[in-house]
């Protein structure tokens, strides 16, 4: 905290500097990384690059931990007068940083033609996290969704097709009871499947939900839909998995462990992010696919991740400079770069069509799937008092998985819950 | 001009006392009195500023179950931990404290915790407790025990990392057991042995009460950690399955900096600020007295 203080000021007095000369622009952004290393490495080239090619602007990353952490510091610096220019923060922090007056739309700052093809040109399933009231809020940069990993040898040991990851529930509900071994006994060895339940389930949730074709809330953030048939049938499902089916373990589901579990050949397939594919191509010690989540009504999965956002209080040259900057980082060949250095979702189709990335792609075919599976993809649960009404869910997810409620019951109180937050939201 | 004496012993007092005054005033008072007031305003939001809302933030305390949830968690957590930690810390500084081989390595082994961040801590025993693979339930497999979900079952979460606070703790209480021991004249042992008194007599009518100094501040500082540190929950549950292990420092921090309702925040850590304060009066007012300092 002291040292971000130390850069914040240093970059304040960097700032009157440049004023005084009036020859250099100075902007400054958050960026959300946990622990130091190549991530940082890159974003320092990255600005390193943008300086180079833009003399007169100055890029100042500060490195901010966590998502939660940034979202924390930038709020904080906004209540203190001296926000950020610029910060990569949650898609989900939109409604959070409106209903803060902290941010404003990208929209102001859009003048030429070529301006407006650019707010165009992203996937528009990122768009649908970035957009409300017909404004952009959100700038789609570091974004993931979820995908199912699985291991061919044990689908090999079980008897199954190791290139066939199962397609709809009906067959990994199968294939999972095939995956499951049981020792002689009882105590189960490895698992068929695992899907995490800790911290965020609400965003695993989301897979069911829209393969079940329901959405959890809608566009405005005011009003959300827990409590529908569908959305109980979906958790339904999840629950029956350990508890009817026993093809995954009982209980809550550790997000961190779960790769870990993977490698050590604990459970033969899991559902987790896109971001960890290069976790995964390191660490495990035997052949394994990654495949779109499987359907039920019809594919789906949430899509996560982080936007840029653009902070009030800036001078009009500064904004200029920050547009300059977002547009550079997220044209074709930067999002190509970024996306094949950290596994990223590239946001935008044109990135795809890079030669960089034509050849990355034709030697690991997985990175595509996260992009083919866009074209199923939702916004991920977002609304205004996000994290509130996101725990309401989260713990009505829990208490169902634990068994203390019934699927209905859970959602019945989730949504009795995120109707008391959100009822003045609504006025 | 010179002042009078009367006044000049005035002014030197105050002098003395200034630097502690403007800390303890900067860092403990003020931001009471401030976090007080914010708890009965309304949180401000955007262009909507704060206003006068009175107990209505304590209202929704009283409404909310998520709070007493933390609540009753927080009173098992202390209620568990303290009393375990002091225990094992004084039985570990009496062992040590003995003639033993290798003691400096075992003392510096009980020891080792302590010097570890929490995060470090939280994380080793998050594998610890991995169902299947993980230490506990690799151990557990010998005896043909079946692979537990820990910290993923609503039974087993809190009592897991009330585990943990107790292993980090107890060596960092033993230190202090373990110079108080240090401490004590030899010769008083040795006359009680002399007029035929046991070894767990001694330690019960001598040992024991002269330790007392000790054991009170030792309880002070156990009170205060078992509410203060939450480091662990963050890494290991998030207050999860379902809010099963949130403590009510970890709630205030949910509320505070994830949901941003700070006023609520604040009315929170009133209460939290309140059962300290009472936990230091009762330690204070009445335990002293029934203390022998030597």
């Amino acid at each position: 905290m002291r040292r971000v203080a130390g850069v914040m000021l240093a970059v304040m007095i960097a700032g009157w500097a440049g004023a005084a000369s009036a020859q250099t622009t100075e902007i400054s952004f958050y960026y959300p990384v946990a622990v130091g290393g190549p991530v940082t490495k890159i974003i320092d080239g990255l600005t390193a690059d943008f300086e180079k090619e833009n003399p007169g602007i100055k890029v100042k990353p500060i490195y901010a931990g966590t998502y939660q952490e940034s979202i924390v510091k930038a709020l904080t610096a906004v209540k203190s007068g001296e926000p950020p220019q610029t910060s990569v923060l949650l898609s989900t922090d939109m409604f959070t940083l409106i209903d803060e007056d902290a941010i404003l739309p990208w929209d102001d700052l859009i003048k030429t033609p070529d301006d407006r093809a650019w707010l165009k040109s992203c996937f528009p399933a990122f768009m649908l996290n970035s957009q409300t009231g017909g404004k952009t809020w959100g700038i789609p940069f570091q974004r993931s969704t979820i995908v199912l990993y699985w291991n061919k040898d044990a689908f090999k040991d079980a008897g199954l097709d190791p290139e066939r990851p199962p397609a709809n529930w009906t067959e990994m509900v199968d294939v999972g009871k095939k995956l499951t071994r049981r020792d002689a006994s009882g105590n189960v060895t490895q698992w068929g499947i695992q899907v995490p339940s800790s911290g965020f389930p609400y965003w695993l949730f989301q897979g069911f939900t829209t393969q079940n074709d329901v959405l959890l809330m809608n566009e405005a953030g005011t009003q959300t839909y827990y409590d529908k048939p569908a959305v109980v049938e979906a958790l339904q499902y999840w629950v029956d998995l350990s508890q009817k089916h026993k093809v995954m373990p009982a209980g809550i589901i550790e997000w961190g462990t779960t790769p870990k579990d993977f490698f050590e050949k604990k459970t033969a397939m899991m559902w987790t992010t896109t971001g960890n594919l290069t976790n995964v191509r390191t660490n495990a010690k035997f052949p394994f696919g990654v495949a779109m989540l499987p359907a039920n009504k019809r594919r789906g999965s949430p899509t996560g991740g982080g936007n840029f956002y653009l902070f009030k209080k800036s001078t009009p040259a500064q904004q200029a400079a920050v547009l300059k900057f977002v547009k550079w980082i997220t044209s074709p060949r930067r999002a190509a770069e970024w996306g094949i250095d950290t596994g990223y979702v590239a946001v935008r189709p044109e990135a795809w069509d890079t030669p960089e990335m034509k050849k990355y792609v034709a030697g690991f075919p997985f990175a595509a799937v996260a992009r083919d599976q866009l074209q199923y993809a939702v916004a991920e649960l977002s609304t205004h008092e996000n994290q509130r009404v996101t725990k309401a869910l989260n713990d009505g997810l829990q208490a169902a998985l634990t068994g203390a409620k019934t699927p209905a019951q859970a959602m019945k109180d989730a949504q009795a819950e995120a109707d008391r937050i959100l009822r003045s939201s609504r006025r | 001009m010179r002042l009078p004496v009367g006044i000049r012993a005035q002014v030197y007092g105050w002098l003395l006392l200034l630097p502690a005054l403007v800390l303890l005033v900067t860092f403990t008072h003020y931001p009471t009195v401030t976090t007080l007031y914010h708890s009965l305003m309304s949180t401000p939001k955007g262009a909507r500023p704060a206003v006068w809302v009175g107990a209505d933030n304590y209202h929704a305390m009283a409404a909310d179950p998520v709070f007493w949830q933390s609540l009753r968690n927080s009173a098992f957590y202390a209620l568990g931990t303290i009393p375990i930690s002091i225990a094992l810390a004084l039985l570990m500084a009496v062992l040590v404290n003995g003639k033993l081989p290798g003691r400096g390595f075992v003392r510096l082994a009980y020891f080792t915790p302590t010097i570890l961040p929490m995060i470090a801590v939280a994380n080793i025993w998050l594998f610890f407790y991995t169902p299947g693979y993980g230490l506990l339930d690799q151990v557990l497999g010998v005896f043909g025990i079946g692979s537990h979900n820990w910290l993923g079952s609503r039974a087993s979460a809190l009592p897991c990392l009330m585990a943990v606070a107790v292993w980090k703790d107890a060596g960092f209480f033993m230190i202090f057991y373990l110079a108080a021991l240090q401490g004590i004249a030899p010769a008083l042992g040795e006359a009680a042995a002399i007029e035929g008194a046991g070894r767990w007599y001694v330690f019960r009518r001598v040992t024991f009460p002269l330790l007392m100094p000790t054991t009170l501040f030792v309880l002070v500082n156990a009170i205060i950690s078992s509410f203060r540190l939450v480091d662990h929950i963050v890494v290991m549950t998030r207050g999860g399955p379902d809010n099963t292990s949130s403590l009510l420092l970890y709630y205030i921090y949910d509320v505070g900096f994830k949901f941003w309702d700070t006023s609520y925040a604040a009315a929170l850590t009133m209460v939290l600020l309140a059962i300290l304060a009472t936990a230091a009066i009762v330690q204070f007012a009445f335990l002293e007295r029934r203390i022998h300092y030597q």
